[in-house]
């Protein structure tokens, strides 16, 4: 048996053993994320469709100088509650969440046929405010656009004559990009199912293993330090991917879970797709176990090392917050950036989007000369004497 | 046969080790004495290769440990100051993964393994996870560690630590045994009476430097005295012995 090898199985047999890790590594590490994703995304839609077709409040102040607009208000939703004095107060105070007011000419402008004065009062920093209004202006507009078309119709005009453009929207979005910009945030979580995975044996096999005090007569036998790490880093690896697979396995189910028919998306998790993104994570998965163990190894304690890794994690969040929240158009040289590349790539594959080789290419070969040149790094360090003594 | 000629380490501005120069021979037990500091663990780390001396020459069986670090290790088996084993393994399985890494196949690794944990008793130990052990059963199974791949040349950093009388005295026949066998013993230790009761050859060192070297009736001869104690304190002074126990 190869000393690598003898390396490897010690490191994933006595990680098998140790309950704290199996939690930590293959049950929270994968799960955590993709359960909480789900249930912040269900929450976010079931509050979405509740909105849509629940009555909206709305405080009236001078009903009476209106009546048919308030009952046409009433029959497209709103619930008229009653007025209050000194609205613009209520509403600052937030004891008014929107409120309508019309205005104490309303009637004689009408009547007139002059464009009658309506206010709509509220507070757009605050959460609730923005769809709301969005509700209340889109009523009193096809309200108003009925009379209008009205008061032409009874001066003999075609109402159309009145409408300078035909405005329609067609979002080009397919259902399953739509889906994709809800679950962009998914490339992140992969990665940091990764990173869990792979985490606790990284530091366990280093910075544990000195503290340990079994670092020194580990490094006493006959093998080159080299193939000693190569064999804890391959241990790291499996559990980091083992992770990963679970991640991935549990998004692809919480993707049917989830009512996507309501927001007419989807996510693309068939199995090729799901084959395709864990052979592109496969270097990524490398580059991330050896910076831990880099990391690990520089650390003079558990506690320091666990502390470091843990900022390690940190670090491809940046990117992946920074393209969920402002999706780019990839360029090419994009696809040249570890991690960042891998992202694009599986939003592309998750949308449906045909992906071509080159960019996926670029990325895996790009990580695998990081992945190498971290791994160099971290045999030096191992080949330091401060590695092993302590003092 | 373990020769050190002339053996400097420092860390940092702090000299750990000068001019240290010994031999252990075959079939000999050699005693490395000193008090705490003496650089005792630095010399012996510094022969099983993990650290650099600064300046001098290592050799076992004529190997030159800086040249062939690998094959020197091979013909060494080391029980180190830091005895770390791992607590989530059985006694066995440590034992086998250094036989592992020492490039043994299984069949010999059993073979190995079974003699080893008859010679030092650890029958009702054997298939135990290490978590819990005493002192004394984490010190052979250390030890068994240490000589599973039968190497000539054994080299002991402080044995005795924390044994309680009994485990002390079978630590003792156990090492007279590996002597029958012709093997080189080397081991340290800040304890006056094991080097007494056990050494061919006792090396003293004290602030990084060998001060004595000698059988223990040379060293009575060349101080003058019966009783090997009071030919510490002459030889190396009355302020070291305080260290020694």
């Amino acid at each position: 048996m190869s000393p690598t090898l003898a390396v490897f199985l010690k490191e994933c047999r006595e990680s098998l053993r140790d309950k704290r890790v199996l939690l930590n590594a293959l049950v929270l590490g994968p799960l955590f994320a993709p359960v909480l994703f789900v249930g912040l995304l269900r929450f976010t839609i079931a509050r979405q469709i509740e909105q849509a077709d629940k009555p909206l409040p709305v405080v009236v102040i001078g009903a009476e100088r209106a009546p048919e607009l308030v009952t046409a208000l009433e029959q497209q939703g709103m619930e008229s509650l009653p007025p209050v004095s000194d609205v613009e107060t209520a509403v600052r105070e937030q004891r008014v969440a929107l409120a309508l007011r019309i205005a104490d000419d309303f009637a004689d402008d009408w009547r007139a046929g002059r464009p009658a004065q309506v206010d709509i009062i509220y507070d757009s920093s605050q959460r609730a405010g923005g769809g709301q209004v969005q509700r209340l202006r889109a009523m009193l507009q096809s309200y108003s656009w009925r009379t209008g078309a009205m008061r032409l119709i009874a001066r003999g005009l075609v109402p159309s004559s009145g409408t300078g453009l035909l405005i329609a929207s067609r979002d080009q979005a397919t259902p399953q990009a739509r889906g994709a910009l809800l679950f962009g945030m998914l490339p992140y979580f992969l990665i940091l199912s990764s990173f869990i995975g792979g985490m606790w044996l990284a530091i366990d096999s280093t910075a544990g293993e000195r503290e340990r005090m079994s670092l020194e007569p580990l490094l006493i036998n006959p093998v080159p330090r080299a193939q000693i790490l190569l064999g804890k880093l391959y241990a790291a690896a499996a559990f980091s991917f083992t992770s990963l697979t679970i991640g991935l396995a549990a998004f692809a189910l919480a993707a049917r879970l989830l009512p996507s028919r309501q927001f007419e998306m989807s996510l693309n998790v068939e199995p090729r797709v799901i084959a395709s993104i864990v052979l592109l994570m496969l270097p990524v998965v490398f580059l991330i176990v050896i910076s831990q163990m880099l990391v690990a190894a520089y650390a003079r304690s558990y506690r320091e090392a666990q502390t470091y890794v843990g900022l390690l994690q940190l670090l491809p969040l940046i990117p992946s917050v920074a393209l969920s929240v402002s999706p780019v158009t990839p360029q090419l040289w994009m696809y040249a950036l570890p991690l960042i590349g891998q992202q694009l790539t599986m939003l592309r594959l998750l949308r449906g989007e045909v992906v071509t080789a080159l960019p996926p290419t670029l990325s895996s070969l790009v990580t695998i000369v990081a992945a190498i040149a971290v791994f160099l790094l971290a045999r030096r360090t191992y080949e330091s004497e401060r590695l092993a003594v302590n003092a | 046969m373990i020769e050190v000629e002339q053996l400097h380490k420092s860390f940092g501005s702090k000299v750990a080790v000068q001019e240290v120069s010994f031999s252990a021979r075959d079939g000999e037990i050699t005693g490395l004495l000193g008090p705490n500091g003496a650089g005792k663990t630095t010399t012996l780390r510094m022969l099983y290769t993990l650290l650099k001396p600064d300046r001098g020459r290592i050799s076992v069986d004529g190997l030159d440990a800086a040249l062939q670090p690998l094959e020197v290790r091979r013909r060494l088996g080391v029980l180190p100051d830091a005895r770390g084993l791992y607590k989530r393994l059985t006694a066995r399985e440590n034992i086998a993964y250094f036989a592992q890494l020492h490039g043994m196949d299984e069949s010999l690794i059993r073979q190995r393994t079974d003699a080893l944990i008859a010679t030092l008793a650890m029958h009702d130990i054997a298939e135990r996870r290490v978590e819990g052990f005493s002192q004394g059963e984490r010190v052979k199974t250390a030890i068994a560690r240490a000589l599973v791949h039968d190497p000539r040349h054994i080299v002991l950093d402080e044995p005795s630590n924390g044994l309680d009388v009994i485990a002390n005295r079978n630590l003792r026949d156990f090492l007279r045994q590996l002597k029958a066998d012709g093997r080189c013993v080397l081991f340290s230790t800040h304890i006056m009476q094991e080097v007494a009761a056990l050494c061919d050859r006792i090396v003293i060192i004290a602030g990084g430097r060998v001060v004595a070297d000698g059988s223990p009736e040379a060293l009575r001869e060349q101080a003058g005295e019966r009783s090997l104690e009071e030919a510490f304190v002459k030889i190396i002074g009355a302020a070291a012995v305080e260290g020694l126990a």
